[in-house]
């Protein structure tokens, strides 16, 4: 089946058979390996894009649902060569260490800034709830979104 | 894993979905959020040969009041519900259940239909339903029908919807004054399915004795299960500590659990008694307001 999709900006077709994941079609088909798969049993959210500006865990959707739509994946956030915001606090901060789960994370977190701008610590909390990570214990994930919700609050100096 | 291979199916209309189940018959299973029955494929617990993808039909994703009743589209997705203004002050039961389904990004997929049509004991809204006395729309070739949700699960993944129909709203009543309801769920962690969870609407009357009881009880059971002799020994009665109490230990009496991971079959039932207990507590206080 013929699917075209609008990934980061841009819009792409392929032929692909209806069981294909949108994960899949996203890092095989697409080529873009941002987006990460860290389970297989829908629980970690290292696959997390942005359906139609919503997060969506990309290994739980089939490639033929996004035909027609809008996807947003980490390699988009940066634009003109400039770091999203999201993004810079997670290097400020030390939101990472291995990064698997990071798209997934700077993904949701990206979403969830855009509605609620001023979180507090909870909230940010059970925002991340759909997405695991196994090396930081997530104290500096959450410094790292709360740092990203004051510079976007803050005007551009 | 790779789900097995299928021919997808994409109607824009109910009637073009209705037509297709009709040919395809058992072969097909319909898609709404994906969020259960993409997993399963993956596993190839479920392989149909036809899936009817319902998530371009207009017209069954919306929330309102309407008639007396709460009307929910089967499309609705879990976030959507989590955020509304009016659930959240009409029905607090209800925003309880939705910030406890899985985690944040399945509920912006997850549909209310697919979370009562799936049959899954394991899943959140039936106990909620049940304890709220909703009705469900079935959509067919002969035209609707409503189900009530008290008859809605027959079997383990098993519900009463026939083969061909679909599942397009859900009718919650409007609470009387002096309602409350509260849905507790014990989980190991945020995206588990509950070791047990209970959900309690109640009404009161002028005399602060109960004029209704709903209790629910999600993951005790083959089916979700409604816990009728709690629910009957309430009735008419003020809700002190005794009341309480019975209706906790009958409720655990009425939950049917298996041991699994998450417990043995008696740390399940005092689950049950303690989760009605509080749930019952929670209500009181809601209702008191």
């Amino acid at each position: 089946m013929r699917v075209a999709v609008t990934i980061n900006g841009e819009r792409r077709e392929a032929d692909v058979e209806p069981r294909l994941l949108l994960v899949h079609l996203i890092r095989e088909v697409f080529r873009l390996t941002g987006t990460h798969i860290g389970c297989d049993t829908s629980h970690c959210g290292a696959c997390t894009v942005l359906l139609d500006g919503r997060p969506v865990k990309s290994c739980t959707v089939f490639a033929v649902q996004a035909d027609g739509r809008t996807v947003l994946t980490v390699e988009g956030l940066e634009q003109n060569g400039q770091l999203h915001p999201v993004q810079e606090s997670f290097v400020q901060e030390h939101g990472l260490q291995c990064g698997y789960c990071t798209p997934g994370m700077l993904m949701t977190s990206y979403a969830y800034l855009q509605d609620h701008p001023r979180p507090s610590e909870d909230e940010i909390r059970h925002a991340i709830s759909g997405n695991l990570c196994r090396c930081t214990g997530y104290v500096n994930i959450v410094k790292a979104i709360q740092h990203a919700a004051a510079k976007l609050a803050a005007p551009a100096s | 894993m790779i789900p097995a291979a299928f021919e997808y199916h994409r109607p824009s209309t109910l009637q073009d979905a209705l037509a297709l189940l009709g040919r395809l018959g058992d072969e097909a299973k319909v898609l709404a959020g994906g969020q259960s029955l993409i997993p399963l494929m993956k596993l190839r617990l479920a392989s149909p040969r036809h899936v009817v993808d319902l998530n371009r039909i207009s017209g069954l994703g919306s929330i309102a009041e309407r008639d007396g009743a709460l009307v929910i589209g089967a499309l609705v997705r879990e976030s959507e519900l989590e955020a509304s203004e009016l659930v959240r002050h009409r029905f607090p039961i209800l925003a309880d259940a939705c910030r406890v389904i899985a985690d944040p990004l399945v509920r912006n997929l997850a549909t209310v239909g697919g979370n009562l049509a799936h049959g899954d004991p394991a899943n959140d809204h039936p106990a909620v339903m049940l304890a709220l006395g909703a009705e469900v729309v079935a959509v067919g070739p002969q035209g609707a029908r409503r189900i009530p949700v008290a008859e809605l699960f027959t079997g383990p993944l098993e519900t009463a919807l026939r083969s061909g129909e679909i599942l397009t709203e859900i009718h919650v009543p409007l609470p009387p004054p002096r309602s409350g309801g509260a849905y507790l769920k014990l989980e190991r962690k945020v995206g588990d399915f509950a070791t047990a969870a209970v959900g309690v609407q109640i009404t009161l009357a002028g005399g602060d004795a109960c004029a209704r009881a709903g209790i629910g009880l999600t993951n005790v059971g083959p089916t979700p299960i409604k816990a009728r002799r709690a629910e009957a020994l309430l009735k008419g009665r003020r809700l002190d500590d005794a009341a309480i109490r019975e209706a906790a230990e009958t409720a655990a009496g009425e939950s049917d659990p298996s041991e699994d991971l998450r417990g043995s079959v008696a740390y399940k039932r005092d689950l049950v008694r303690v989760l009605t207990a509080r749930a019952l507590r929670r209500a009181l206080e809601r209702a008191a307001h």
